[in-house]
C-alpha cells in the first residue's frame, strides 16, 4: 500500500494555499469600472492602447469610444477569470486524458499496462473534483459573474445574426445540459471501471476483467462522441464566430499527451519512492513513446488546423490565427517548440526514453506546452491583447497543481498500487522491450 | 579466419540460443549463425554490437530537410517570386505552411530511402549475388552455427553435440 508522504502533501497545501492567495488577488485587482479599466492600461503602455484587436463583436460607429472602452473593461475583468478556468481545465484535461488512455489500454488487452493501472485509476480520480470545479465556473458564467463566453450575453445575441442562429446549440440551459451529461457519462465509467478493477483482485474467475473490456470498449464511443462536443461547447466557443471541424481531435492530442505524460512522471516519482518495484525501465519506455507519438499527432493536427485556414485564407476563419499571431506571438509559436521540437529530439533517442529523469525533463517541458495550448485557446477570446502570465495565471496553476497532487496521491492511498489478479499481469511483469 | 570450420546443426531456435551461449562461455569464436527466422536475443547471445542505422537515418533525413529547404527557397522564393494566388513569397518564412508538407515528404524519403540502400550496401545485398547459404535446409527449419578450427577440432566437436546439435559436419574453407 501506498503512503502519502507527509512532504508532498503539505506542499500539496503550500501550493493551493499560494494559489488561493494569488487568485484572491488577481480578482481583486481587476477594474471594476471603466474609468479604471483605462488607468490601468494606460499605466501599463504609455502609448495608450490604439490600433484594431480582432474582436468579434460588431461595433456600430457612433458610440464606438464608449463600447470600445467597456470592451476593454470586459477584458481586465475577464483576466482573473480565464486565468482560472485555463488552469481549471488544463488539470481536468489530464485526468480526462488519462481515463481515455486506460480505456484504450483495457479495451486493446495491452500486455505491457496491467501493472500502471492503479496508477492511472489514482490520477482519473481527479475527474471528480475537476470536473465539478469546471462545471461551477460554466454555471457561473452562465449567471453573468463574468463575461468568458460572449453568447451568454442576451444583449449581444440580440444585434448578432450569427449567434441567433446559433442559438438552437448555443443556449445557456442546453450548454449547462450537456456539461452535465459529459461529466456525468466520463465520471460514471471511471468509478464503475474502477470498482471492477478492485473487484477482479478479490474474485476467483474473470468476469470483472471482461465487463471491465466491454464497459471500456463502449466509454470509448461515448467518449470520443462526447470529448469532441465538450471542445466545442467548453474551448471553441469562447470564439462564437468561429469553428473548426478538427477542433475536437485537436483538444483531444492535447489531452491525451498531457496525460501520458502526467501517468509517466507518476511512475517515475511513485517508483523512485520505492513503491511499483516491478515496473521497469521498459514500462517507462513505452509511456515515452506514447509521449513521443502523441506529441508529434497533436503537430499533425494543430499544422493541420493551422495550414488549411491560413492557406485558404477565408475572413470568417483566418481572424482566429490573426489575433493569436499578432497578440499572441511567442505564446502561439513557443508552443510550437516545447510540444513538437523537443520531445522529437530528446525522445527521439531510444536509450534515453529509458533514462528516467530525461522522461521527467521532458515531461515537464510538454506539460507547460499544452499549458500554454489552452492558454492560446481561451485567452484570445476572452482578454484578447490584455494577456500576461501574471499573478492570476500563476495563481490559478498553483492552485490546481496543489488540488490535483493532494487529490491523485490520496486515491492512491486507497488500493494497493499492483493489481493481483489481472489475466495480462504476468505478461506485464515479465514486460520487456 | 579459420580455413577449417564446423557447421553445427540445430532444429529448435531455443537449442540454438543455449547453444550460442555455451559456445561463447567456452571461449570458442563463433563465425556466423544462420537461421531461416529473426530469432530473438540472438544478437545479444553473439555479442553482436548494436547496430547504428538508426543513426544514419536520421542524419539522411536532415540531409533531406535541407534538400527541401534551398530546393523551394530557391525556386519559390529566390528564382522566381511571383504572385501565386496571393501567396506571400518575399521571405521563405512567409510562404513556410505551404513548404511544410513537401519538407516532411522529403525528410521521409531520404531518411527511409537512403537508410534501405545503406543497409543494402552495409549486408552486401544486390541483385544476382551469389547467395553465401551454407546449407539449403537453413532456410527452411534448421538452424546453422559455423565455428572456427584452431587445432581443437575434436573437443570442440564434443562441445556442439553436447549441446544439442542434430548434425555437426567439419568444412574445409
Amino acid at each position: 500500500m501506498y503512503t502519502f508522504s507527509n512532504r508532498l502533501k503539505i506542499g500539496s497545501f503550500i501550493l493551493m494555499a499560494l494559489g488561493v492567495i494569488c487568485l484572491a488577488t488577481g480578482f481583486l485587482s481587476a477594474p471594476s469600472t471603466v474609468e479604471e479599466a483605462k488607468e490601468m492600461v494606460a499605466a501599463a503602455h504609455h502609448d495608450g492602447h490604439g490600433g484594431d484587436h480582432g474582436e468579434t463583436v460588431a461595433h456600430h460607429d457612433e458610440g464606438h469610444d464608449a463600447s470600445h472602452d467597456e470592451h476593454l473593461l470586459h477584458q481586465l475583468q475577464n483576466r482573473p477569470w480565464a486565468a482560472l478556468y485555463t488552469a481549471a481545465f488544463f488539470f481536468f484535461m489530464i485526468a480526462l486524458g488519462v481515463l481515455a488512455f486506460y480505456a484504450v489500454q483495457r479495451a486493446a488487452q495491452a500486455g505491457w499496462s496491467p501493472m500502471l493501472f492503479r496508477v492511472m485509476e489514482g490520477i482519473t480520480a481527479y475527474l471528480v473534483p475537476g470536473g465539478i470545479i469546471v462545471f461551477v465556473i460554466l454555471v457561473l458564467s452562465v449567471l453573468h459573474m463574468n463575461h468568458l463566453f460572449v453568447w451568454m450575453d442576451a444583449d449581444v445575441v440580440a444585434h448578432d445574426k450569427l449567434l441567433q442562429g446559433k442559438a438552437g446549440y448555443l443556449n445557456p440551459t442546453f450548454f449547462l445540459i450537456r456539461a452535465a451529461l459529459f461529466l456525468g457519462g466520463w465520471i460514471f465509467y471511471r468509478e464503475y471501471s474502477r470498482r471492477l478493477s478492485l473487484a477482479q483482485d478479490e474474485s476467483d474467475d474473470i468476469s470483472n476483467f471482461k465487463k471491465n473490456f466491454r464497459i471500456s470498449a463502449g466509454f470509448l464511443v461515448f467518449y470520443l462522441v462526447t470529448e469532441s462536443m465538450m471542445s466545442w461547447d467548453w474551448i471553441m466557443s469562447l470564439d462564437p464566430h468561429w469553428f473548426s471541424t478538427l477542433f475536437g481531435w485537436y483538444v483531444f492530442a492535447s489531452m491525451f499527451v498531457s496525460g501520458i505524460t502526467v501517468i509517466a512522471m507518476v511512475t517515475v516519482y511513485l517508483k523512485s519512492k520505492g513503491y511499483l518495484t516491478e515496473v521497469n525501465d521498459s514500462h517507462i519506455h513505452d509511456l515515452a513513446k506514447f509521449m513521443f507519438g502523441i506529441s508529434i499527432f497533436w503537430t499533425y493536427l494543430w499544422f493541420g488546423q493551422f495550414m488549411l485556414i491560413w492557406y485558404a485564407n477565408i475572413p470568417e476563419e483566418v481572424t482566429y490565427f490573426v489575433t493569436r499571431i499578432e497578440d499572441y506571438k511567442l505564446p502561439f509559436f513557443g508552443m510550437l517548440a516545447l510540444n513538437f521540437i523537443f520531445p522529437l529530439l530528446i525522445l527521439m533517442n531510444s536509450d534515453y526514453k529509458r533514462v528516467n529523469w530525461f522522461v521527467i525533463m521532458t515531461g515537464i517541458i510538454i506539460l507547460v506546452g499544452h499549458y500554454l495550448d489552452v492558454f492560446n485557446m481561451v485567452m484570445p477570446a476572452t482578454v484578447g491583447d490584455q494577456w500576461g502570465i501574471g499573478i492570476s495565471e500563476i495563481g490559478g496553476i498553483l492552485f490546481f497543481a496543489g488540488l490535483f497532487i493532494f487529490w491523485v496521491f490520496t486515491a492512491m492511498t486507497k488500493a494497493p498500487l499492483q493489481p493481483k489478479r489481472n489475466p495480462f499481469l504476468e505478461e506485464s511483469r515479465q514486460f520487456h522491450y | 579466419m579459420a580455413s577449417k570450420v564446423i557447421h553445427a546443426l540445430y532444429n529448435d531456435d531455443d537449442i540454438l540460443m543455449k547453444a550460442v551461449k555455451e559456445v561463447r562461455s567456452a571461449h570458442h569464436h563463433i563465425e556466423e549463425v544462420y537461421t531461416p527466422f529473426p530469432v530473438h536475443g540472438l544478437d545479444k547471445a553473439m555479442g553482436l554490437a548494436d547496430t547504428r542505422i538508426a543513426i544514419t537515418s536520421f542524419m539522411y533525413g536532415c540531409l533531406g530537410l535541407t534538400v527541401a529547404i534551398v530546393m523551394m527557397n530557391y525556386m519559390m522564393i529566390q528564382d522566381w517570386p511571383q504572385d501565386i494566388g496571393g501567396k506571400p513569397s518575399f521571405t521563405y518564412l512567409d510562404n513556410m505552411p505551404a513548404f511544410v508538407p513537401i519538407m516532411f515528404e522529403m525528410t521521409v524519403f531520404f531518411a527511409a530511402h537512403l537508410m534501405v540502400i545503406t543497409f543494402y550496401l552495409r549486408s552486401k545485398m544486390w541483385p544476382f549475388k551469389k547467395a553465401e547459404n551454407p546449407d539449403i535446409r537453413t532456410t527452411d527449419d534448421h538452424f546453422l552455427m559455423e565455428v572456427g578450427v584452431h587445432d581443437n577440432e575434436k573437443e570442440l566437436t564434443e562441445l556442439l553435440w553436447e549441446t544439442g546439435a542434430v548434425e555437426v559436419n567439419t568444412i574445409e574453407k
